[in-house]
C-alpha cells in the first residue's frame, strides 16, 4: 500500500508547521530586520553609522564591560551555589523535598521584581543598614547605591541576580542529579570515596551535559540582563541590553538599537559555541 | 561513628535552612514593605518584625493612575501569550513525540536554537513594522513577542508530556475502534491535560514577568513591568516595592500549584 | 472467528529490513506462535496484521477480506500488547467496555459483555478499580478480557506474558491455554519463550531476522528441526550438531566423525567429501559405560545435577556434546563414556547452508535395539 495515501511524515509536518511559520515570522524575520536595521541610516541607506555611533559613544565600552564582568562575577557563584543546593535537594534526608521547593521559588520572580526587592534591602534606609545598625556595627546608613560608585550598584546586581536566578541552574541540575545519585554515588561510596571525591570524580563528570545546558540558557539570559539593572541602578550602570533600550526608547534610534541587540546576539553565539566545545560530551562516555 | 553522623546531619540541616533563609527573606522583607504603612520606608531605623501592618502602601499603589489598566493588559497578554504558545505549540510538541520523520533532530535543534537570539533582536525590528501596521501599543503586539519567546519552551515541554504517555496506549484504542484522532482525544488528551496546564500557566508566568519587549511594544497599552520600569525613576521608593511585591505574588500562586511539574518543566527545557 | 492469510509481506525501516516478504496462514482457531530471537520482527509481523504499521508491500487478508490498506479499528481484531496499556485514567470497567462503546454498542449489552468476560478471566471484584492499583498479573487478566470482550475474528498478542514472575507466568499459560479452548478463537501469538510457544500452540512459526524458517506443530519443530538455526533455537540443552565428512567406503558412505565411522542413511544430493552436521537431542543419545560396536567415546567434562536428570557435557575429539543422564548413575568428570545415536533420532543438516537434508527412503537400517541402557 502507501500508493495513493498520504506519505507517513505529512501529518507531522501539518503539526509542526504553524509552529514553524510562527518563529520564523517573529524570530528570523526580525532578526534579518535588525541586520538591516543596523546597517542603514534613518534615512533609509546602506551605512556603518548606527555601529559607528554605538562604538564612539561613550557608554558602549563601559556597557560591554559591565555586561561582561557581571556574566564573570555571576555564574561561577551560581553554579557553586546550585550545586549545593541541588545536592541537598537530592540527598535522601528527611525534609530534602521540602528544601527543594523552597530552593525554586525564585523562578517565578521577574528581573525586575527581583531587583526592587533587593532594592528594598540595599537602599539607604533599607535592611542591609537596619540589621548592620541592629548587629551595632554602624550609626548612620551606609550608600551602597550611590551615583559615584558604580561597582556597589553592580555588587547589588550581583546580588540580586545570584538570588533570582539560581534556581534555574539548580532546577536543571537537578534534572541531571535524578539519574546519577542512585547507584553510582553509591558505588563511590562503597569504594570509599568521601563526599569531596565523589563530586569530584562522580558527580561534575556525569553532570557535564546538565550542566553545559544550564551554563548555556543562563549565559544567554545574563547578556539580556536588563531590568535589575535599571532598577537598582537607575541609569548608572550601563549595560548592553539597557543601551539597546535607551537608544530605541530615548533616542528613538532604533538603529543603534538594533546594532546593540547584534552584538548581544554575537557574544550569545560565541558564549554557546564555547560551552559547546568545552564541555562537550563524548557519547562514550555517557554509556547510555 | 554515630557521632560523626549526628554531625554530618547537622550540617545538614544548618546548611540547608541557611540557603532556605537567602532565598526566603528577602520577600519577607519585601512583603513587610508593602504591608507597612507608606512613610515608614523613610523611617530610621525601622523594625524587622511586622508590628504595624497597614494597607496603605498597596492601596496607593493599586490606585494610582494606570495601575489597575496595566494589571489588565498583563493579564490580557498573559493570556492570548498562554492560548496561542499552547495552540501553536501544542501540536508540535505531539508531532516531536509521537513521529519519526526526516529532519526531527534538526527541528529539536532549531528550537533549541531559537533560545540564542535575545528579546532586544526580536522587539526592535518588531517595534518598527508594527508601528507599520498598526499593531503597535497593543496587548496583541506584546503577546506575539510573548509567544515567541514561549513557544520554544511550550513545543520541549508538551513533547515531553507526550513522550510520557506511552504510544500503546493510543495503538490499544485504535485496535478497539478509535480513529487516530479520537484515540487522542479519548486517550492522550486526558492524560497529558495537567502537564499541559502546567506549561500553560508556566507561559502566564513567563508573560507576566516580561518586561523588555512589553516596554518597547507599548506606550499607554502598559502591562504591568513595563508600567513598572518606565516611571521607576520618578516614582516614591513605596511605590517601587508595592509594585515589586505585587508582581511576585501572583507568580508565587501560580508557582504553588505547579509545583508537582516544576522540575520537569524545566529539567527538560534545558536538556 | 477466521482464517488469517499474510501474503509476501515486506516492511522496511529506513535501511533496516524487519520483515522479508513474509506468507504464512493462519486456520479458524488455530493458537499460532510467532517464536523468534529478539528483534526477529516477531512484534513487526504482528503489527501490520494489526494495522498499526503500514506494509511495504504484500497483502494481509483476516477471513475472505482483504485488510491490507485497513485501519486497525476497521480489521475487527484485538490485541493484547506487551505492557499491557491499560488506559490509566479509566477503571477497570470502563477500559474493558472501552472498544465497545466505540462500536456503539447499547450499554445495556455491553454490561453483560464485559460481566461476562470479567467472569471468565475472574476479575468481577476488579471493576471499579483504576489501574494504579491492580497487581501485574490483574492488569494482564484486564488487557485479555479488554481484547476478548470484541469477540474479534483474531486476536493478537504480543509476549503478554513476559511481564509476569515466573510462577504466575505458569499459571497465565494455563489460563490462556484455557481460554482458547473455551473460546475457540483465531488466535496470533508472539514469544520468544519457547517453553511457552511448545506449550501454548497448535502450530508455531520460527522466525529468525525477517523470515519465517519453520511452521510446524510444536513436536514436529522439536523433533525434526527444518535448519541448524531452528534445533539450537528450541529444546533446552539445544539440540547437539556434530560435525563430520562424508566418505566413500567398501559398503557405501559412511559419515566420518573424529577418526570414527559411522552409518549413513541414504540422503538426498549428498556427495562424498560434502560436510555434515549430525543433530541429536540430548535425551535421544544412547549412553553406555563400556565400549560395544557403533559407539563413540566420549570423555566427560562437566556434571550439573538438574533434579530430574543430570546434563553432561561431554567430548568427542574436538567436539562438544550435551547428554543427559538420569540422576544418580555414577558419573564423573574425566572418565569415559560410550555413546551411540539411534539413526532414527538424528536429523542430518548440510554443514554450508545450515538447512537439514532429507532422506531418501525411512531410515530401516542399524540402530534397532529398542531398549537402551538407561535406567
Ligand atoms: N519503529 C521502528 N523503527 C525502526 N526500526 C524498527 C522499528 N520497529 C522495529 N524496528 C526494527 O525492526 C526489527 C524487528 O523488530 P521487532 O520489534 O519486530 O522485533 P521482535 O522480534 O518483536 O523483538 P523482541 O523479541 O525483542 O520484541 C528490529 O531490528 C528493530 O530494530
Ligand atoms: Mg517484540
Amino acid at each position: 500500500m502507501g500508493k495513493g495515501k498520504a506519505p507517513e511524515w505529512l501529518l507531522p509536518l501539518a503539526l509542526l508547521m504553524p509552529a514553524a511559520l510562527f518563529l520564523t515570522l517573529f524570530i528570523a524575520i526580525p532578526s534579518v530586520q535588525a541586520l538591516w536595521l543596523a546597517f542603514q541610516t534613518p534615512g533609509g541607506s546602506w551605512s556603518l553609522e548606527p555601529f559607528r555611533r554605538m562604538v564612539t559613544d561613550t557608554r558602549f565600552l563601559p556597557a560591554l564591560r559591565n555586561t561582561i564582568l557581571l556574566i564573570a562575577l555571576i555564574i561561577p557563584i551560581q553554579l557553586v551555589m546550585a550545586l549545593t543546593m541541588a545536592l541537598i535537594a537530592q540527598s535522601r534526608r528527611r525534609g530534602a523535598g521540602f528544601f527543594l521547593y523552597l530552593y525554586a521559588i525564585p523562578l517565578a520572580i521577574s528581573e525586575l521584581a527581583a531587583g526592587l526587592v533587593w532594592l528594598a534591602i540595599f537602599t539607604e534606609r533599607g535592611y542591609l543598614n537596619v540589621i548592620l545598625r541592629g548587629l551595632g556595627w554602624i550609626e548612620r546608613p551606609i550608600v551602597f547605591l550611590s551615583y559615584e560608585r558604580p561597582l556597589g550598584i553592580l555588587l547589588a546586581v550581583v546580588v540580586a541576580e545570584v538570588w533570582r536566578a539560581t534556581a534555574i541552574v539548580m532546577v536543571t541540575l537537578v534534572a541531571g542529579l535524578q539519574m546519577i545519585l542512585g547507584e553510582y554515588w553509591e558505588a563511590a561510596e562503597v569504594f570509599g570515596a568521601n563526599l569531596l571525591q565523589k563530586i569530584r570524580y562522580v558527580v561534575l563528570p556525569l553532570l557535564r551535559p546538565s550542566l553545559q545546558a544550564a551554563l548555556i540558557i543562563r549565559t544567554l539570559f545574563a547578556f539580556q540582563t536588563f531590568a535589575v539593572v535599571v532598577a537598582l541602578g537607575g541609569g548608572v550602570l550601563p549595560v548592553l541590553a539597557s543601551e539597546a533600550y535607551t537608544w530605541y526608547v530615548g533616542a528613538n534610534n532604533p538603529h543603534v538599537a538594533a546594532a546593540y541587540s547584534l552584538v548581544i546576539l554575537a557574544l550569545s553565539a560565541v558564549a554557546t559555541g564555547f560551552y559547546l566545545y568545552v564541555l562537550r560530551v563524548r557519547p562514550e562516555e555517557m554509556g547510555r | 561513628m554515630k557521632g560523626r553522623a549526628w554531625i554530618g546531619s547537622a550540617l545538614w540541616y544548618m546548611g540547608a535552612i541557611a540557603l532556605a533563609l537567602w532565598v526566603l527573606a528577602p520577600i519577607y522583607l519585601i512583603g513587610l514593605l508593602a504591608f507597612s504603612p507608606r512613610m515608614a520606608v523613610y523611617r530610621w531605623p525601622r523594625p524587622l518584625l511586622p508590628l504595624e501592618f497597614s494597607l496603605e502602601t498597596m492601596r496607593f499603589f493599586v490606585s494610582a493612575t494606570g495601575t489597575l489598566a496595566a494589571t489588565r493588559n498583563s493579564v490580557v497578554v498573559a493570556l492570548l501569550t498562554m492560548m496561542l504558545s499552547l495552540a501553536l505549540g501544542a501540536p508540535a510538541g505531539y508531532a516531536l513525540a509521537r513521529f519519526l520523520f526526516p529532519g526531527r533532530e534538526a527541528v529539536r535543534m532549531g528550537i533549541l536554537m531559537t533560545r540564542m537570539f535575545p528579546m532586544a533582536i526580536l522587539s526592535i525590528p518588531l517595534a518598527v513594522t508594527f508601528i507599520r501596521i498598526g499593531l503597535y501599543d497593543t496587548p496583541w503586539a506584546v503577546a506575539l513577542v510573548h509567544t515567541a519567546m514561549a513557544l520554544p519552551f511550550v513545543i520541549l515541554i508538551t513533547a515531553s508530556v507526550f513522550v510520557s504517555i506511552p504510544r500503546d496506549l493510543e495503538e490499544a484504542a485504535m485496535t478497539l475502534g478509535c480513529s487516530p484522532l479520537s484515540a487522542f482525544l479519548r486517550i492522550s488528551l486526558p492524560l497529558a491535560l495537567p502537564g499541559l496546564a502546567a506549561a500553560a500557566l508556566f507561559t502566564f508566568v513567563i508573560s507576566w514577568n516580561e518586561v523588555f519587549a512589553a516596554a518597547i511594544l507599548t506606550l499607554r497599552q502598559r502591562t504591568l513591568p513595563a508600567l513598572v520600569i518606565t516611571v521607576l525613576n520618578e516614582s516614591p521608593l513605596y511605590f517601587r516595592f508595592a509594585g515589586g511585591f505585587f508582581m511576585v505574588a501572583p507568580a508565587l500562586v501560580i508557582l504553588l500549584i505547579i509545583r508537582r511539574f516544576l522540575f520537569n518543566l524545566w529539567g527538560i527545557t534545558s536538556r | 472467528m477466521a482464517r488469517v492469510r499474510v501474503e509476501g509481506v515486506r516492511k522496511t525501516f529506513g535501511k533496516v529490513i524487519a520483515l522479508r516478504d513474509i506468507s504464512l496462514t493462519v486456520e479458524d482457531g488455530e493458537f499460532y506462535v510467532l517464536l523468534g530471537p529478539s528483534g526477529c520482527g516477531k512484534t513487526t509481523l504482528l503489527r501490520c496484521i494489526a494495522g498499526l504499521e503500514r506494509v511495504d508491500r504484500g497483502r494481509i487478508f483476516i477471513g475472505e477480506r482483504e485488510v491490507t490498506g485497513l485501519p486497525p479499528r476497521h480489521r475487527n481484531i484485538a490485541m493484547v500488547f506487551q505492557s499491557y496499556a491499560v488506559f490509566p485514567h479509566m477503571k477497570v470497567y470502563d477500559n474493558i467496555a472501552f472498544g465497545l462503546r466505540m462500536r456503539r454498542i447499547p450499554e445495556m449489552e455491553a454490561r453483560r459483555r464485559v460481566a461476562r468476560v470479567a467472569a471468565m478471566l475472574q476479575i468481577e471484584d476488579l471493576l471499579d478499580r483504576y489501574p494504579a492499583q491492580l497487581s501485574g498479573g490483574q492488569r494482564q487478566r484486564v488487557a485479555v478480557a479488554r481484547a476478548l470482550v470484541m469477540q474479534p475474528d483474531v486476536l493478537l498478542m504480543d509476549e503478554p506474558l513476559s511481564n509476569l514472575d515466573a510462577l504466575l507466568r505458569l499459571h497465565a499459560r494455563a489460563e490462556l491455554k484455557r481460554l482458547h479452548q473455551e473460546t475457540g478463537m483465531t488466535i496470533i501469538y508472539v514469544t520468544h519463550d519457547q517453553v511457552e510457544a511448545m506449550s501454548l500452540g497448535d502450530r508455531i512459526a520460527v522466525m529468525r531476522e525477517g523470515e519465517i524458517v519453520q511452521v510446524d506443530t510444536p513436536m514436529r519443530i522439536y523433533e525434526a528441526p527444518a535448519t541448524v538455526f531452528v534445533g539450537s533455537f528450541i529444546g533446552n540443552p539445544p539440540m547437539n550438531f556434530l560435525h563430520g565428512v562424508v566418505e566413500e567406503g567398501k559398503d557405501g558412505w559412511f559419515f566420518a566423525l573424529e577418526g570414527h565411522r559411522l552409518p549413513l542413511p541414504p540422503l538426498r544430493e549428498v556427495s562424498p567429501g560434502q560436510s555434515l552436521l549430525l543433530g541429536i537431542r540430548a535425551e535421544n543419545i544412547r549412553v553406555d559405560e563400556r565400549p560395544h560396536a557403533e559407539a563413540l567415546p566420549a570423555e566427560v567434562m562437566v556434571v550439573e545435577p538438574l533434579g530430574a536428570q543430570w546434563l553432561i557435557t561431554a567430548r568427542i575429539g574436538e567436539q562438544f556434546i550435551k547428554l543427559t543422564l538420569p540422576p544418580g548413575r555414577p558419573v564423573a568428570p574425566g572418565q569415559t563414556l560410550w555413546l551411540s545415536f539411534p539413526i532414527e533420532a538424528v536429523r542430518w543438516m548440510d554443514a554450508r547452508s545450515g538447512q537439514a537434508i532429507r532422506e531418501l527412503a525411512p531410515a530401516a537400517s542399524g540402530s534397532g535395539k529398542a531398549g537402551d541402557s538407561r535406567g
